[in-house]
């Protein structure tokens, strides 16, 4: 084969890698936005009937979850009440190993310190 | 016949004796001492290297026969007739008494387990496709594709690292006048991708599958020492420095969507690469999908550590003597070190587009993860980001890129067989 050849065969060969991962890149994000859309409609259904009566702090944390549009490509900002970053790490990770889930397939909202009340 | 014939005969008839019939056989044993001593001590691949230089050493010990490449060279002349076989071969078919109906060669695996050694055997494996398909299932089911459908841009990172392939491809043709299917079993290992290599050269240059599952497994092992410095040079402390935003959240549903999506689009593309791409996102499926969890660990522990076992030998057993030490096999090295470098330089320069196209809120570094070693380019780039910023935490972003590299290479290895399997 000649070197010419060579070179015609390399651009093709890159281009197909190129449009056949960049087709599937367009089919993940046409997957990701119908599947959001499909969890809009889900979460919208139960809206229309009505809140549920929940206990005080899970409140807090759906209205915490629903504060502000959430960053693109993110999973959105940990809220932290009285607690150091350092302190919220060590927290998630031990979660993640109690759990025995990769700490990448958590979520989570807000992380608050619980004060005892010293008076009791 | 008397006692001291009888112990002469021995004598001759053992590997000793034999070992110094030729040198080449001395230098093997040594290059698979040095080998088992990599994978053992230096801990370099060693569920693989050290299958492999076992076979090599086993395979180089005189008088053994427990593998014999004549047997696959006729299988390979499938349908030619005798008188046109090479002179070795010929005499190979003579000594060994093969008759063949109308002089035409017909060598099956069949005869093949029949008349070779154990190693021959084993090989079958190899030449068909199946040990590298399965360790492909295990590779799935052990693979999170959560970062690469979180990122999908992560896809372009891992088809930029491809470049190494093609560039490895082209010199082997300009520079060393490899025949184009020898230079494209050595262009994919580029790819990073020790089954992929082994699947495509199997097909398309056997004679050479030894050195270059060698190298590809030896570079991998190397990547923490091949990448940093080309990282370094193509990327400024700033770009480095990106610390970039967290990933969103992906669904079970699309986790479960994405193998079989996957697999219909890219097989149908390239039917050539359904063997490995179909195995993958099975094993994958097997993963993410919560009812087959004894399937899944089944195909990342038992069935991935016996097909390790055999493709590891059988392809160290490749490596016979007057075969493997050649200047080819230098070159191969060379190609090999030189595909990895490019690869790097491919997903790092995307990446450096992708920073300035995103107004640098992509860390460049992450595109050299693009080349497949799993999960060793992505640790890297995670090095690297947290050595120029130590609140930096790359690893998930790197992981994207990393995985797409899989996908990428079966795809590259996919357009090779179909343009030179013939």
């Amino acid at each position: 084969m000649s070197f010419v050849d060579a070179c015609l065969y390399s651009v093709a060969g890159l281009l197909v890698v190129f449009f056949a991962l960049f087709l599937l890149m367009i089919i993940i994000k046409l997957m990701t936005v119908f599947g959001d859309a499909a969890e809009k409609r889900q979460k919208a259904v139960p809206a229309a009937v009505g809140p549920i009566p929940a206990p005080e702090a899970a409140a807090e944390s759906f209205s915490l979850r629903q504060t502000g549009p959430m960053a693109p490509g993110s999973a959105g900002e940990l809220k932290l009440y009285d607690t150091e970053p350092r302190v919220a790490a060590m927290l998630m990770a031990i979660v993640a190993d109690e759990l025995k889930t990769p700490i990448n397939e958590l979520r989570f909202l807000s992380i608050k310190e619980i004060k005892e009340d010293t008076d009791k | 016949m008397s006692i001291l014939e009888t112990l002469g005969r021995l004598g001759q008839t053992s590997g000793f004796y034999m070992l110094f019939s030729d040198w080449r056989q001395i230098v093997m044993i040594i290059i698979a001492c040095v080998l088992l001593y990599l994978g053992l001590v230096k801990k370099f691949e060693p569920l693989l290297l050290v299958g492999i230089a076992f076979g090599m050493l086993l395979t180089n010990l005189p008088g053994s026969n427990m593998y014999h490449p004549e047997l696959w060279d006729l299988y390979i002349a499938n349908g030619t007739p005798v008188a046109e076989l090479t002179e070795e071969l010929q005499s190979y078919v003579a000594a060994h008494g093969y008759v063949f109906a109308n002089d035409i060669v017909h060598m099956s695996f069949t005869e093949i387990i029949h008349s070779g050694g154990l190693l021959d055997i084993l090989y079958i494996g190899v030449k068909s496709g199946l040990y590298p398909s399965l360790i492909f299932m295990g590779v799935g089911a052990m693979t999170d594709f959560g970062p690469l459908l979180a990122n999908p841009k992560s896809l372009l990172l891992g088809a930029a690292a491809q470049f190494g392939i093609f560039a490895a491809f082209l010199m082997a043709i300009g520079l060393f006048k490899f025949p184009a299917n020898v230079a494209a079993s050595i262009g994919i290992i580029g790819g990073a991708d020790g089954p992929t290599a082994i699947w495509l050269t199997s097909k398309l240059a056997p004679d050479y599958l030894a050195p270059i599952a060698i190298a590809a497994y030896s570079y991998m092992a190397l990547i923490p020492l091949i990448q940093p410095p080309v990282m370094r040079l193509l990327t400024t402390k700033k770009e480095r420095e990106i610390k970039m935003e967290q990933l969103r959240p992906v669904s079970k549903k699309q986790k479960v969507l994405f193998p079989i999506i996957v697999t219909i689009f890219v097989c149908l593309l390239l039917p050539s690469v359904a063997p490995l791409l179909g195995c993958l996102m099975l094993g994958n499926l097997f993963k993410e999908c919560g009812l087959t969890d004894r399937l899944s660990d089944t195909a990342q522990n038992a069935l991935m550590n016996i097909v390790t076992i055999f493709l590891s030998t059988s392809v160290g057993a490749t490596a016979v003597y007057y075969r493997f030490l050649t200047a080819q096999t230098l070159f191969i090295i060379v190609l090999g070190l030189i595909a990895f470098e490019f690869a790097t330089v491919g997903g790092l320069l995307l990446g450096k587009l992708m920073c300035k196209l995103s107004g640098g809120k992509i860390n460049p570094l992450i595109g050299s993860a693009g080349v497949s070693a799993v999960p060793m380019a992505a640790r890297v780039s995670q090095m690297e980001g947290a050595r120029a910023n130590p609140a930096n935490f790359l690893l998930m972003h790197a992981m994207g890129p990393n995985v797409a590299g899989v996908i990428g290479s079966a795809v590259a290895a996919g357009f090779l067989l179909a343009v030179f399997g013939g």
